[in-house]
């Protein structure tokens, strides 16, 4: 006679629950690591968009702006060398045509007291932020020229300070937001594949069919994607740190609990996705309807303070914007963590909402 | 004892948008005993696979019992998914992984050996293509993997779903054994198969399954025999005068055209014995009644599974 009490068999069921799980978690990762399509996708693509943009804005805002002076420009006399290249042109056409070349950042022509400042439209960014150089210069002779006017009187002046302890290169804001892209597209994309290859290969209606759980299956599935985040953020930061000069703060550790908590949101992203998409391009056509516009409401590429107001006003609604702006003050500003608490707040509220929703509609009958 | 599967009045429709309504299932009933070999025989789109699932526990009939082993598939319990080895239809694999790996992840979920999973892949033939990945299998491959799979947690009951679809004839027969020999060593076998020789080998008894019901059960022979159909023998013409055809024939039904004669008889000893008295063995054929006929009658339908 077996005297198996509820005890025992519990303390069974748990142990052989446990060793599924192990199981699952090998077979699972094993396969992910075996795909090259993942890899690319979380380790490569990323590092390959912190080349391209970390080129891209590391030339414009530190060089000096290219002007184009047609005819005489006597506001441009002034000029600090270091910050103005200056080119003179015979007519506006000629300058613009040379904006149009991206062989020059702003055209300016002055007539009698009028400044009038042309940013090249071809080259937008280095465009404004040559007008901003410009119109700084203009506004400083007009205060010589009132303080020549009247001696006693004193004029305001502003003075920028650097707040953080210098300059921030484009590297500091830029590796968040990649970063944060990054875990967006391999937790999104990640999760809606997956779902739909399981309606293919229905691996998982076997799998119920086994002594294993589904839930000890989805957590298996749940806890590599979160190992792989965590991956992907260490090579990153890595690569970030030392092949572009990453200045990593004492608190960059910190990342992996918010990199952890993104992941989750943005599989429950991809599980909404995946129930709604039947095949494998479907899928990948909706999660990147999804990420890319969300990669830029949320500053995850552009700065989000150069970004339109309506750009802003949506950012507060994507879980990529908080991930970015949490990453950004632990690694690049060293914050501590009880900075980010509001940042974590919405991406765990997010996540939950989301993982609701996609199980409350999700078709398992289609798995 | 409770028998392997109890099942009454199951019953289940699908919706679609499209196709309106499909009743997959509409009032099956059947029982299986323990250390039975049953199968389902039934052309494509019978609601084999649909019954198969419901009594698996893997969906959810719209009205209906099943009792697996004396309980119900319904909700999931490890206790009873552990006695049960299932191969279903479709293939299914963890992406990326070699035939190895795959079964020894199963046998880790049942709480089997590694050892046995190396056995159950041996017992299929394929331990040569060990470190092969499953997706680079070959149809029939993967087909004897799943049911490696499917045997690998030592399971009493054994769910099979069309496992000979895709097999070459040589697979066919070497898998036909290993059915017989899982049988034989005291497990329940479920088979749904389009063959009806496959039927007739193997099972002990047979349900024949059509547009939803079962419209008969029994075992092969006892379906021939109460059909009590003629035998069929067929010789090639020219052998046997007009005249000693009609005396062969002896009132019963006879075909005759210019390549071969069909005698139907209810006894084929004395006509065979009669035919090579006289010679006219050539181009000679005798078949019984089988599943097939037992199918169009039952059905009224002329079998093209
Ligand atoms: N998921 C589904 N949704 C809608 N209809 C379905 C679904 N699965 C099966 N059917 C329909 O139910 C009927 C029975 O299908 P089922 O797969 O049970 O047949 P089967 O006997 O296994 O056929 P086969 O021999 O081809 O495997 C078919 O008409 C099929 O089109
Ligand atoms: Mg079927």
């Amino acid at each position: 006679m077996s005297l198996d009490t509820a005890e025992v068999r519990a303390e069974r069921a748990e142990r052989s629950g446990s060793r599924a799980y192990l199981s699952l978690f090998k077979a699972l990762g094993r396969g992910w690591i075996r795909d090259r399509s993942q890899i690319f996708f979380t380790i490569l693509l990323p590092l390959m968009f912190m080349v391209l943009l970390a080129s891209v804005f590391g030339s414009g805002d530190t060089a000096a702006s290219r002007i184009v002076a047609v005819g005489d420009v006597a506001v441009l006399d002034g000029a600090d060398p270091d910050a103005f290249t200056v080119v003179e042109a015979f007519d506006l056409d000629e300058a613009l045509a040379m904006m149009r070349d991206g062989d020059a950042d702003a055209a300016v022509v002055q007539d009698g007291a009028t400044v009038r400042i042309y940013p090249s439209a071809t080259n937008s960014t280095s465009g404004a932020i040559a007008e901003g150089k410009l119109s700084a210069l203009v506004d400083d002779v007009n205060v010589e020229v009132l303080s020549a006017a009247a001696p006693g009187e004193p004029v305001l002046e502003t003075e920028v300070e650097e707040a953080d302890g210098g300059a921030l290169r484009p590297i500091q804001y830029l590796a968040p937001g990649i970063l944060a892209w990054g875990v967006a597209i391999s937790g999104v994309f990640g999760a809606a594949g997956t779902i739909v290859d399981w309606k293919r290969d229905k691996l998982l209606r076997r799998l119920r069919l086994t002594p294993a759980s589904v839930r000890t299956f989805l957590g298996a599935k749940v806890s590599v994607n979160l190992v792989v985040a965590v991956g992907q953020t260490a090579v990153f930061l890595a690569v970030a740190a030392l092949g572009f000069g990453l200045q990593l703060s004492a608190w960059t550790w910190f990342a992996v609990p918010l990199v952890l908590l993104g992941t989750l949101a943005f599989l429950a992203i991809g599980v909404v996705i995946g129930g709604i998409a039947q095949t494998s391009p479907a899928a990948a056509g909706l999660s990147n309807l999804v990420t890319m516009p969300m990669a830029f409401v949320s500053g995850a590429f552009y700065p989000l303070a150069l970004s339109p107001e309506w750009v802003q006003a949506i950012s507060y609604l994507s879980p990529m914007r908080y991930l970015n702006e949490a990453l950004q003050s632990v690694v690049v500003y060293g914050e501590p963590p009880s900075a980010v608490l509001p940042q974590i707040g919405f991406l765990a509220a997010f996540a939950a909402i989301v993982a609701l929703v996609s199980w409350k509609t999700f078709k398992f009958d289609e798995l | 004892m409770d028998a392997a599967i109890e099942v009454a009045d199951l019953r289940k429709t699908y919706r679609g948008r499209r196709t309106g309504e499909i009743r997959a299932v509409d009032g099956v009933s059947f029982r299986v005993e323990r250390g039975e070999f049953f199968g389902i025989l039934g052309p494509n789109g019978a609601g084999k696979t649909t019954t198969l699932e419901i009594v698996e526990g893997l969906r959810k009939p719209d009205s209906g019992t099943v009792r697996l082993l004396g309980r119900s598939p319904w909700p999931h319990s490890p206790e009873l998914t552990g006695r049960l080895g299932v191969q279903l239809q479709a293939s299914a694999f963890f992406e990326f992984l070699t035939a190895r790996e795959q079964i020894e992840t199963f046998a880790e979920l049942y709480g089997a050996t590694k050892s046995r999973a190396a056995e159950m892949l041996d017992l299929v033939g394929l331990a040569e293509h060990a470190n092969v990945r499953c997706e680079k299998l070959s149809g029939g491959q993967q087909q004897r993997l799943s049911i490696a799979c499917a045997l690998v947690g030592d399971p009493e009951l054994v769910f099979l779903d069309e496992p000979t679809a895709a097999l070459d004839p040589q697979a066919r027969r070497n898998l036909w054994d290993l059915m017989r020999s899982i049988n034989a060593e005291g497990r329940t076998v479920v088979l749904t198969t389009h063959y009806m020789e496959e039927a007739e080998a193997l099972c002990d008894r047979v349900a024949i399954m059509d547009a939803g019901k079962i419209r008969a059960v029994g075992t092969p022979a006892g379906f021939v025999r109460d059909l009590d159909a003629p035998t069929k023998v067929t010789v090639a013409a020219g052998q046997l005068s007009g005249e000693r055809v009609r005396e062969l024939a002896a009132g019963e039904t006879v075909n005759a055209d210019e390549t071969a004669v069909v005698f139907e008889t209810r006894d084929p000893r004395g006509l065979l014995t009669a035919l090579a008295s006289d010679g006219a063995l050539e181009g000679l054929s005798v078949r019984t009644a089988n599943l097939e006929d037992v199918f169009l009658h039952v059905t009224g339908r002329e079998w093209r599974g």
